[in-house]
């Protein structure tokens, strides 16, 4: 029962949250309310015993996209700040295809029947993720890796511009 | 038997010939000559040997059992084409008339065309065309010999227009070119209807086909197409327009392509082919008449020209409506006779009156006059060609025209008889207009005239030997002569027809006793006589207006057609191909802006694209809502 | 009882919203925020499965932690393009980028 408020009370935030995120014309009020949303995800994490996973969430997109995208807006918005996240012109549009979409999502679930498992959830998932990405995982996990560093030096070499003394 | 093994050489010879002087000795002038001299007394040698052969056999080579060997030229399934040489009588005699005669031309040539900047060009020419024309002969099958017909097409276009920076040359080769092709095309018909039905080009096949083939409507049908070509390289009439023109070309190829040979391989193909026709009797008939029509059409135009080389353009076209009139009433015997008789005696007047022009600069009759005195060889070897034209006992027309006009006599055909008693009167008058208008009498223009280097004499004289003494190997007192060699079917032996020979002889005397009243003794005026005829006079002079006539039917009628044509193609046609790609374009240029640039657009239609075809593919398992 | 139906349904409406971000807003950092608010919900599809319908498992978790992976690498290519062409542009309107064109 008390799950079942918690879990409301979480959809709730997470939902208004992500809608003035996209509604709101301040972009620096919708970075925030992006934070708000990262973290209400995280707390749907807590609730969904992934612990690990809720830490990561908080610390990878509450904590360095969220800053990272704050400095992209303090780097480029030019202007009244007010009027810096506006829609373009495909603003009905685009809603009516996002609402479709979504009700399309909807009656899919709704109508589909999954096999629900009443194993007990792990007691703690850090050990296990550990043992997945180093055994099973483990190439994909390098991966993982090279991409983060190429993503990097690319990142480096396309913020600092060509041939420009900075 | 080596001549006959090895007589596929003839041919090679004047080819090697030509490609040396074309890549090798083009720039020595001489040496030129030599190889295409040298070449040809080569190939001469062959057929002279070829001839002597085939005359020690005793009989054993003869029309109905020729010696044939061939290699495969294409072979794909279903079509089997042979390269190959078929040795007769025929070829034999052939191939020494186109040897000797081109032989005889190219030595002269060395004198004629000596100062021409196109020396070396001239002989790699007259070697192709030797080559082409000794191709055809040695021919064992249609294929081939339509390959060469065309080959020998070919060279006379570019003869004819050797001095192709004349306007005049150059409008005759093509009308030469584009008149051969009309009748090549009825020729070409004609072959692939034969293989169609026989499944053959070779000629023994053809023969044998033949002969147990019933479909006469057919037959005549393929044989009047196949006579469709020798009226365009013989100049028949109504395709004859070319020849007169063809005179453009340098004097020594009227005589030799003009005169003497690739002319006559329309009636030597009417002779190869000859039982097709001897199959058609009704196709026969047609060749006959207009085989007499032609002669004496073209000798009643040659009375009133003025240029030399086009009276005897116009005397070949009568001649060799003779030649064609008597394979029509069905003598190869008379016609092969008198074809090789006339290629001698006709080359010499050709080269003969070459020489005269030579002389004077000029080609008209009325700006010779005189020449005897200061070109005595000249002279007398064209005296002696033209009596041999004419007809005279004994030189060599004389014994071949009897022949024509005896096989007309006997075969029952009297209007071609009479058609060509006349036609002797008529040649022997316009040819003794000719000798003493520009041989004879006064010297009318202001021309040095003096006699010709010896390579041009010598040819001359030969080819007079030969007009005074070939007629013998066919007279009718002659054993194993003519008629015992050159034979359809089986050989006939003509017998002498003593009231033929001698009014034929008293009527070609006539001829020449009346020029010689008209123009040697000038006892009638004829200025007088040509304005009192006045309108018949025109009529001949520009001949019978069929040139005009043609020109006439292209202008009006064929390029109106064409016109229509182009304009269908250019505005129907080309008219949907274009509205094709204009709509093509129109739609690009509007789809175009579909193209925005910009990337949320393309989510954006992506996404409702995705929802679309979700939707379309899950309302069967959402079950309609 | 909370279901994994809830769980489905508000990480497929945080997807529509993340999709209209990405769809309706000029600005170049707005649309990653977007894209940012898809791939959360994606991860809470994925850890939702994996919590309901396999929970002694943790293959969902494994694929939630690439896809952080690459929305981090993601967002930093991202925004370091906006950035250079910002530099270049003078601009961050996605409606002035246009030159993706005939």
């Amino acid at each position: 029962m008390t799950s079942t408020i918690i879990f409301w009370l979480i959809a709730i935030i997470i939902m208004g949250s992500a809608l003035m995120v996209v509604l709101l014309r301040n972009i620096v009020h919708s970075a925030l309310f992006l934070v708000v949303t990262f973290v209400g995800v995280s707390g749907l994490y807590v609730m969904l015993q992934a612990d690990f996973l809720a830490a990561v969430q908080l610390l990878v997109y509450a904590g360095a996209i969220a800053i990272l995208l704050v400095f992209g807006v303090m780097l480029t918005v030019r202007g009244d700040i007010k009027y810096s996240n506006l829609f373009n012109r495909h603003k009905f549009t685009a809603g009516v295809v996002s609402l479709g979409l979504f009700l399309l999502i909807e009656r899919i679930i709704l109508s589909s029947d999954l096999l629900i498992s009443n194993k007990p959830a792990l007691e703690s998932t850090v050990g296990p993720i550990a043992d997945a990405l180093l055994t099973d995982y483990v190439i994909p996990f390098e991966a993982a890796a090279i991409l983060l560093l190429v993503a990097m030096v690319g990142a480096i070499l396309l913020a600092r511009g060509e041939g420009k003394p900075q | 038997m080596f001549w006959i093994d090895n007589a596929w050489l003839i041919p090679i010879f004047p080819a090697i010939a030509f490609v040396l002087i074309i890549f090798v000795t083009k720039k020595v002038k001489m040496l030129s000559a030599l190889t295409a001299l040298a070449a040809m007394a080569t190939s001469m040698m062959f057929s002279i040997g070829i001839l002597f052969t085939i005359l020690g056999s005793h009989g054993e080579i003869n029309m109905n059992a020729p010696i044939e060997y061939s290699v495969p030229w294409l072979t794909i399934p279903g079509v089997h084409i042979t390269a190959g040489v078929l040795i007769d009588p025929l070829t034999a005699v052939m191939l020494c008339v186109v040897t000797i005669v081109a032989f005889l031309v190219q030595l002269y040539s060395v004198g004629y065309m000596a100062d021409d900047p196109g020396f070396s060009r001239f002989f790699a020419y007259l070697s192709l065309f030797t080559f082409s024309m000794l191709g055809l002969v040695v021919a064992n099958n249609y294929f081939q010999m339509f390959f060469f017909w065309e080959l020998v097409g070919l060279c006379s276009y570019l003869l004819i227009g050797f001095y192709f920076y004349k306007n005049s040359a150059a409008d005759a080769n093509k009308k030469a070119f584009v008149t051969n092709r009309v009748a090549d095309f009825g020729f070409m018909i004609g072959i692939f209807f034969l293989w169609l039905v026989f499944g053959t080009f070779n000629f023994q096949e053809l023969a044998h086909a033949i002969e147990g083939y019933g479909n006469v409507g057919f037959l005549t049908l393929v044989a009047v197409l196949v006579f469709i070509g020798p009226v365009g390289k013989s100049a028949q009439f109504p395709l004859h327009v070319w020849l007169p023109d063809a005179m453009e070309g340098p004097t020594p190829v009227s005589a030799l392509i003009h005169a003497a040979t690739m002319v006559a391989a329309g009636v030597y193909l009417l002779a190869r082919g000859f039982v097709l026709f001897n199959a058609a009797p009704s196709a026969l008939l047609l060749i006959a008449y207009i085989g007499g029509f032609t002669s004496i059409f073209a000798a009643s135009i040659a009375i009133v020209q003025d240029d030399i080389k086009r009276i005897l353009a116009f005397s070949t076209l009568s001649q060799l409506g003779y030649m064609v009139m008597a394979m029509g009433v069905g003598s190869i015997t008379a016609g092969m006779f008198h074809l090789t008789t006339h290629a001698f005696f006709k080359a010499l007047l050709f080269l003969g009156a070459g020489s005269a022009i030579h002389a004077v600069h000029s080609n008209s009759i009325f700006d010779m006059g005189g020449l005897y005195k200061n070109m005595k060889t000249t002279t007398w070897t064209f005296v002696i060609g033209s009596l041999a034209l004419a007809g005279i006992f004994p030189l060599a027309g004389f014994w071949s025209k009897d022949e024509i006009l005896l096989v007309t006599k006997e075969g029952g055909f009297t209007g071609l008889y009479i058609i060509g008693t006349i036609v002797a009167f008529l040649t022997a008058f316009y040819m003794f207009r000719l000798i003493f208008t520009a041989f004879f009498g006064e010297k009318r223009s202001d021309h040095h005239a003096h006699e010709s280097p010896w390579t041009m004499t010598v040819p001359l004289m030969v080819l007079a030997v030969f007009a005074i003494f070939i007629g013998f190997v066919g007279a009718p007192f002659v054993e194993h002569g003519f008629a015992s060699l050159i034979y359809f079917g089986e050989p006939h032996h003509a017998t002498p027809d003593y009231f033929l020979m001698i009014s034929s002889t008293l009527i070609a005397l006539a001829g020449i006793v009346l020029a010689w009243y008209m123009y040697g003794k000038k006892a009638v005026d004829t200025e007088a006589l040509k304005q009192r005829f006045l309108p018949i006079w025109t009529l001949l002079y520009n001949k019978y207006y069929i040139d005009e006539v043609y020109q006439w039917f292209f202008d009006k009628i064929v390029l109106n057609i064409g016109n229509a044509f182009n304009w269908t193609d250019r505005k129907v046609v080309d008219g949907i191909a274009d509205g094709f790609s204009d709509l093509i374009r129109a739609t690009g240029a509007r789809l175009r802006f579909v193209q925005t640039g910009s990337m949320q657009t393309y989510a954006l239609v992506l996404f409702a694209a995705v929802v679309l075809i979700v939707l379309w593919m899950a309302v069967p398992v959402l079950g309609g809502m | 009882m909370i279901t994994l139906y809830h769980y489905l349904i508000l990480g497929g409406f945080l997807f529509c919203i993340g999709l209209y971000g990405a769809l309706a807003k000029r600005s170049a950092v707005a649309v990653l925020m977007g894209i940012e608010l898809m791939l959360n919900a994606v991860n809470i599809n994925l850890l939702a499965f994996n919590r309901f319908l396999n929970p002694g498992d943790v293959t969902g978790h494994v694929f939630a932690i690439f896809v952080i992976v690459v929305a981090a690498a993601e967002v930093a290519v991202g925004l370091a393009l906006v950035i250079n062409i910002y530099r270049d542009r003078m601009t961050t309107q996605l409606d002035d980028f246009d030159w993706l064109k005939w």
